[in-house]
């Protein structure tokens, strides 16, 4: 195999798989704009393919309120990983004559390991983000919009940057968007490389120039966020349903996913690994990881699947016999795992799950802030540990230690999310794959104890 | 209120609280790092989590932090829940894997409040087995020590200095569980404040490096009920002791006072104390001002009183010099001993016009003076001519705390409890209550003002007249006042109006009483409006507010009385003349005085001067009491006895060797006196100071019919403290002046509710987080009563609005008006003494405006002469890009020769002199 960097590597994988055939627009809400050659859409093609008529019209026909009632109906979740429902977070927005008018904050901080969805989006329909933000901030009352994007994007921040400019220029972004009378503009933030900054609170600290450290809830971001005003922040893909939806509606919106899910709406789902074509695919929310699976060809030759994250390096491992179970968020929730970015990992039986989690507690302790002790202190010491299973070093108490931590890092032990979501692979690994964590304990040590 | 159920047992709280708040406070223990009681809570450490119930049915429960949770009425919660308990200790567990354990060598051993957090926690057996990461340490100058690798990450250090404190010099850096607090780069911590980290940090990452120096366990320390001797503020100090010497000074809870903390001056000052060259024994000098060694020699302390009789017995006529940094017990037998005609108070005219003006003001203009915590909760302030950074640094972070406050204004309207720190910080962002500074100088508040001037004294005066005027229009205008004066004077007015509580704050430092008229007008103004006004006015020294109550003569009168041949005898106490005028005129005096006694702890100019000397107790080694610039009558207690140590030394309490004395020269048979006695006699020949005998214990004061103890009840060692000297072991020292014993002998307990206490310690609590034992409730007032009584009390509607307005400021040519301003490190006599204040005090300077610099040609740094009719002196330049054009600046604690008011001539010292100097 010839060697490819990195970065063409992970070029290689944020690409969509599906033929502009398969993408139609009443299927497709977030794709069907996208190129076959994989090139952005500038702002005129992206005109030419009904985009901003979703905006302009929404401005003039509709009250924010009924944007946010559309919203909640459509019950779009949060593609972010949370899968908290977008039109409910907004209609906690506090609003009112007494408040100043706060800010809209598109969370583009895309930084889950094995994740590149969002970053299809931004590098190749930047519009539709875009226009989402027009309406979003206009259900929000929000007076600014940032995109909060990952450093590491360097051509999502041009492509992003450019379509600021180019809707400026089209007066879809300024004061009175297009004679409706609403004001908004929207500014590009490039994250210093934060995992942590995906945390929306901690993103809202990132981009006030603070520490990156959590803020503790309440107060939501809705009641004091950005700089103490009232804040939304939405994941991109999640603002990138909004269009649609005030387009066709929440029922269209909901029947898209038809039978498969009770959660409304398309998904774009992702494969990574040793598989024959890692890639992102736009399908109904609630296919099966198999189809997933299959549309990525399979398991690359001479690898078995072993097991799967569903979504991310913080949710927790799927075992094949899981792969018919619909990708939704409360079907995976119920199998110890989350759907989280809905971006398949996948593991072959040649990998050793120890050396896997080392890998993703490392990341995790490194992102770790370092504002709450479980946190902070808890991941390096399962980082040791997993380092010494992995030499063949381990102590026999050292299993016992790590289940210990995947209760002592738990919700809501710790300060966020963060630790949680780094013990969720972890936990599910001590279950599944009990045998590799003992194979790891050092013989010497065990004579010690028998 | 709010009844919670913790562990099954109902309790009435105040629901405003957090739970950690509200259990603390009920006396139950819950461990806890990041929370502290002036910071609120962030939820960072994880450490006071427990079990919360929906209600009392429900037995499932979840884990809550208890100080990021509203303790609401009706809430179920266990701190002993299984899950809870295994948590805490988990948490510990966690801090401890990257903690040294070095508690064998670490100076917070004993006293660290991570030490009793794991104990309370059972955390006692180590299964992380890896390598521990570490730090470089840093050098932060001569107060605070740096252990990095002790650190636990809590982040109270920060929020502390920054968020409370406002430091910019002190952050957090790197994450994950690589973080560094410290600066960007060694140099020393740049905050007033610093000291307070010590005890903030809640392990051994910043300590005491005076302490450092010469330590010695808290358990081994002796203790006693201090007040701080280093400025008017009077915060409550718990100094400790070992081998005679003072080891460090740590804050002493005062729930109307300084509270959790304490100004750097304060905590670092005590250096003097310890001073080798202390006289410890009276010293003789014959006839005569001997210009070669001095040949002074040591007695004992009968043939001392004798000689000290029969020199005040062949005299004319005695004069007595006070002092405004000794007890009025002192003064008092100083006036006893001399007679009220003939008694000065030690305090120079200018000095003591303003202070007189102050009492009066206080008095007659119809506001009460707040105590220092009631300033915290005016909202809106006014300061005319005080730089308080340097004047009065704790009332400082105090106004502070005040124009912070908006925050919680702005939290409370929003549904954010006020205790949720971070989430009130963000919310308010920039909000702040308004605060107006005049002053000749930028000062270090300004940031956080509305609106800041610097003036001339006259231009300040102008400005408060002419707010007074607006506030009330029956106050006289103020005439020929120009457009920004008027605009400026208007913001200030309406702002003051539309307080709630607004507070006026002047005081002495530019030794203008027209400054003071200015402020007594607007104060007067306002409590004809505000209900809730307040009026606090700054003194210099930590009796100037009791001397002045105990009236005398300025220190000019004194002089000129020898000098003019009215007197020829001196007895002066605790006062260094010489650093209050200038030499010529003091010496003029000296040497025509026939015969000079001085009683002083330290080896001033003046005890040079003696024919007897009589060594004094400092602070540290004498009981007495003070009156604050609140107005608060407190008692010092002595801490150690110097003669158990050195059994050489002589040294005795002020007000004992003058009570001697005078009964030597009256031939009287009694010589002893007790502070009990003194007290009394001063409060009976005072009425104003009737209450004094009442501002703390008596000697008599028991216990469960014991004494208190000085020391903890594990201190070590006694019977070989002296082992060097002698084996036999004498008694222990007595002490019949207070109800405190020399030893752990004697009530050291947190129970019994009592005003002073030596050194807060609880069965668990070996910090000083135990002041949380002793308080009625976290942060509140301590059970039996805060120390001291309140003398002063305002009478309305006598004061009339002064008419003297001055003219406005007019620069001259070739001349300036030289003003000595306030400085907290170098600016005060005896903490001047002390070698890290030394060492941290600026380089003076000659402060100039930047313009009447560039207009004589003048460079930043060159070497200036500032030439009076009698002085010259030579320092470097520092441009001053604020100051009044025709203001030149000195620092205070530089010379004498040069008071505020002067005018002064500047010349460019030539190459020759600054050789010299160099």
């Amino acid at each position: 195999m010839k060697a490819i960097s990195k970065d063409s590597r992970l070029r290689y994988h944020c690409q969509l798989r599906q033929s502009a055939a398969e993408r139609q627009a009443d299927t497709h809400p977030l794709t069907w704009r996208l190129r076959e050659d994989g090139a952005r859409v500038g702002f005129e093609e992206y005109c030419a393919k009904e985009g901003y008529q979703s905006a302009t019209h929404t401005l003039k026909e509709r009250t924010p309120d009924n944007v946010i009632d559309t919203m909640k109906q459509a019950n779009v979740r949060g593609r972010g990983g949370g899968g908290f429902s977008a039109g409910v977070k907004w209609g906690l927005t506090q609003v009112g004559d007494q408040l100043p008018r706060g800010y809209l904050i598109c969370n583009a901080d895309e930084m889950e390991p094995g994740t590149f969805k969002d970053r299809l989006l931004l590098e190749q329909l930047p519009h539709l983000l875009i226009e989402s933000m027009i309406i979003a901030g206009y259900a929000n009352r929000s007076y600014y919009g940032y995109i909060f994007l990952r450093g590491e994007y360097v051509e999502a921040a041009s492509s992003v940057a450019m379509a600021i400019e180019e809707a400026r220029q089209a007066g879809l972004l300024g004061s009175d968007i297009g004679g409706s009378g609403f004001d908004f503009d929207i500014a590009l933030h490039t994250g210093a490389g934060r995992y942590i900054c995906g945390e929306e609170t901690a993103l809202i600290n990132s981009l006030e120039g603070k520490r990156a450290n959590p803020r503790a809830k309440p107060p939501f971001p809705g009641q004091s966020g950005a700089w103490g005003k009232p804040t939304v922040v939405n994941n991109v893909e999640t603002l990138c349903n909004v269009p649609s939806v005030m387009q066709h509606g929440a029922d269209w919106h909901q029947g898209l996913s038809g039978r498969l899910s009770e959660d409304g709406g398309t998904k774009l789902y992702g494969v990574s690994g040793l598989v024959e074509r890692p890639g992102l695919w736009e399908l109904p929310i609630g296919t099966s990881g198999r189809e997933i699976l299959e549309r990525a060809g399979g398991m690359r030759q001479g690898h078995t699947l072993k097991a799967w994250l569903p979504g991310g390096g913080s949710t927790g491992f799927l075992l094949p016999e899981h792969l018919d179970l619909p990708m939704d968020f409360d079907t995976i929730g119920q199998y110890g795992s989350r759907l989280g970015t809905g971006v398949i990992a996948v593991v072959s039986e040649r990998q050793s799950i120890v050396s896997l989690l080392r890998n993703l507690e490392q990341f995790f302790a490194r992102e770790s802030c370092g504002w709450c002790t479980p946190c902070r202190d808890g991941l390096p010491w399962t980082v040791k540990i997993l380092q010494a299973l992995e030499r063949g070093e381990g102590k026999p108490e050292y299993i016992e230690i790590l289940e210990q931590h995947t209760i002592g890092l738990n919700s809501p032990r710790t300060f966020c999310a963060h630790a949680p979501g780094a013990m969720m692979p972890l936990e599910s690994a001590l279950k599944l794959f009990r045998a590799e964590f003992e194979a790891g304990i050092a013989s010497t040590s065990l004579e010690g104890v028998s | 209120m709010a009844t919670i159920h913790v562990d099954g047992k109902a309790y009435e709280v105040d629901g405003a609280d957090n739970l950690l708040h509200a259990c603390l406070s009920l006396g139950l223990d819950i461990p806890y790092f990041c929370w502290h009681p002036a910071m609120d809570s962030v939820g960072a450490c994880r450490q006071c989590a427990v079990k919360q119930y929906k209600d009392k049915n429900d037995t499932q429960g979840k884990l809550v932090m208890s100080c990021m949770t509203a303790s609401t009425d009706n809430s179920w919660i266990s701190i002993d829940d299984e899950e809870a308990k295994t948590f805490r200790a988990n948490v510990v567990e966690w801090l401890m894997t990257y903690h040294p354990h070095d508690c064998p060598v670490c100076e917070e051993g004993g006293h660290c409040h991570l030490q009793d957090v794991t104990v309370m926690t059972g955390h006692d057996r180590r299964r992380y087995d890896f390598r521990k990461r570490t730090h470089r340490n840093q050098y932060l100058g001569p107060f605070v020590a740096h252990e990095m690798n002790r650190c636990i990450n809590c982040y109270r250090c920060v929020r502390f200095y920054n968020d409370y404190a406002g430091g910019t010099d002190l952050g957090v850096f790197g994450s994950n569980n690589n973080l560094y607090f410290g600066r960007h780069q060694e140099g020393v911590l740049e905050s007033p404040f610093a000291g307070n980290l010590t005890e903030v940090c809640p392990t051994g990452v910043f300590t005491d490096q005076t302490h450092s120096d010469r330590y010695v366990r808290k358990w081994d320390m002796q203790f006693a009920p201090s007040v701080c001797h280093q400025c008017a503020v009077g915060c409550n100090i718990s100094p400790g002791e070992r081998y005679g010497e003072i080891r460090r000074i740590e804050n002493r809870y005062h729930g109307e006072l300084n509270r959790y903390f304490l100004c750097d001056r304060g905590r670092f000052g005590y250096g003097y104390v310890n001073r080798t060259d202390r006289p410890r024994q009276p010293e003789w000098r014959s006839e005569g001002r001997s210009e070669q060694a001095d040949d002074a020699v040591a007695l004992e302390v009968d043939p001392a009183l004798d000689r000290g009789a029969d020199l005040l017995r062949s005299a004319r006529r005695v004069i007595g010099i006070g002092s405004p940094r000794a007890s009025l017990e002192s003064n008092h037998q100083l006036i006893k001993l001399v007679g009220r005609d003939n008694f000065s108070n030690g305090i120079v005219a200018a000095e003591l016009a303003c202070l007189e003006r102050m009492a009066q003001l206080e008095s007659s203009c119809g506001l009460p003076i707040p105590t220092v915590r009631e300033v915290e909760a005016h909202d809106a302030v006014l300061v005319l001519g005080e730089d308080l950074m340097h004047s009065a640094a704790r009332l400082a972070l105090a106004v502070r705390q005040a124009v912070l406050a908006r925050r919680d204004a702005l939290a409370e309207a929003r549904g954010i409890p006020t205790w949720n720190a971070e989430a009130v910080k963000t919310l308010a962002q920039d909000s702040k209550h308004p605060l107006f500074i005049a002053y000749p100088s930028t000062t270090e508040l300004d940031e956080i003002s509305a609106g800041s001037w610097q003036l001339a004294p006259a231009d300040i005066a102008r400005l408060g007249f002419a707010i007074a005027h607006i506030i009330d229009e029956n106050a006289p205008a103020v005439t020929g006042l120009d457009e920004t004066f008027a605009t400026a004077a208007q913001a200030v007015a309406g702002q003051l109006m539309a307080a709630k509580r607004p507070l006026v704050i002047s005081g002495g430092s530019l030794e203008s009483t027209q400054v003071l008229d200015a402020a007594g007008s607007i104060a007067r103004a306002l409590s004809r409006r505000a209900r809730r006004a307040g009026l606090m006015l700054i003194r210099r020294e930590a009796n100037s507010t009791g001397l002045t109550m105990l009236g005398g003569r300025p220190l000019e009168w004194a002089l000129d009385e020898i000098v003019e041949g009215r007197a020829d005898a001196l007895v002066v106490l605790e006062n260094d003349l010489y650093v209050r005028l200038p030499e010529a005129r003091v010496e003029a005096a000296l040497d025509t005085a026939t015969a000079l006694v001085v009683l002083d702890h330290q080896r001033t100019r003046t005890w040079q001067r003696a024919r007897l000397g009589l060594a004094a107790a400092s602070f540290t080694e004498a009981d007495g009491t003070l009156v604050n610039l609140e107005g608060r009558a407190q008692r010092f207690y002595q801490v150690f006895d110097t003669s158990y140590i050195r059994p050489e030394s002589r040294i005795h309490q002020s007000w004992r060797w003058l009570h001697a004395l005078r009964i030597s020269l009256i031939r009287g048979e009694d010589s002893t006196i007790t502070l009990d006695q003194a007290t009394e006699a001063c409060a009976q020949d005072y009425p104003a100071l009737a209450d004094i005998v009442a501002s703390s214990l008596s000697a008599d004061y028991r216990v469960k019919g014991v004494k208190l103890a000085r020391s903890p009840h594990r201190s070590s060692g006694r019977t070989s403290l002296r082992a060097d000297i002698a084996v036999s072991e004498p008694r222990t020292s007595q002490d019949p002046d207070t109800p405190f014993t020399f030893s752990m002998e004697g009530y050291s307990g947190f129970d019994r509710p009592r005003k002073e206490v030596p050194f807060a310690w609880a069965p668990g609590w070996n910090s000083h987080q135990a002041w949380n034992k002793f308080t009625d409730e976290v942060g509140g007032h301590l059970r039996g009563g805060d120390p001291g009584v309140r003398l002063v009390a305002p009478r309305p509607g006598a004061y009339r609005y002064a008419s003297d307005i001055p003219a406005a400021f007019e620069p001259q040519q070739d001349r300036w008006q030289l003003l000595v301003l306030p400085r907290l490190f170098g600016g005060e006599e005896t903490s001047s003494r002390s070698a890290p204040i030394e060492e941290r005090a600026e380089l003076p300077t000659i402060g100039l405006s930047s313009a009447d610099a560039a207009r004589r040609g003048f460079e930043q740094g060159a070497s200036l002469t500032l030439e009076t009719e009698t002085a010259c002196l030579t320092l470097p330049l520092r441009c001053d890009q604020r100051l009044p054009s025709g203001i030149v600046s000195l620092p205070a604690g530089i010379s004498s020769e040069f008071s505020s008011g002067d005018w002064a001539r500047l010349e460019a010292s030539g190459p020759d002199h600054k050789e010299a100097r160099e």
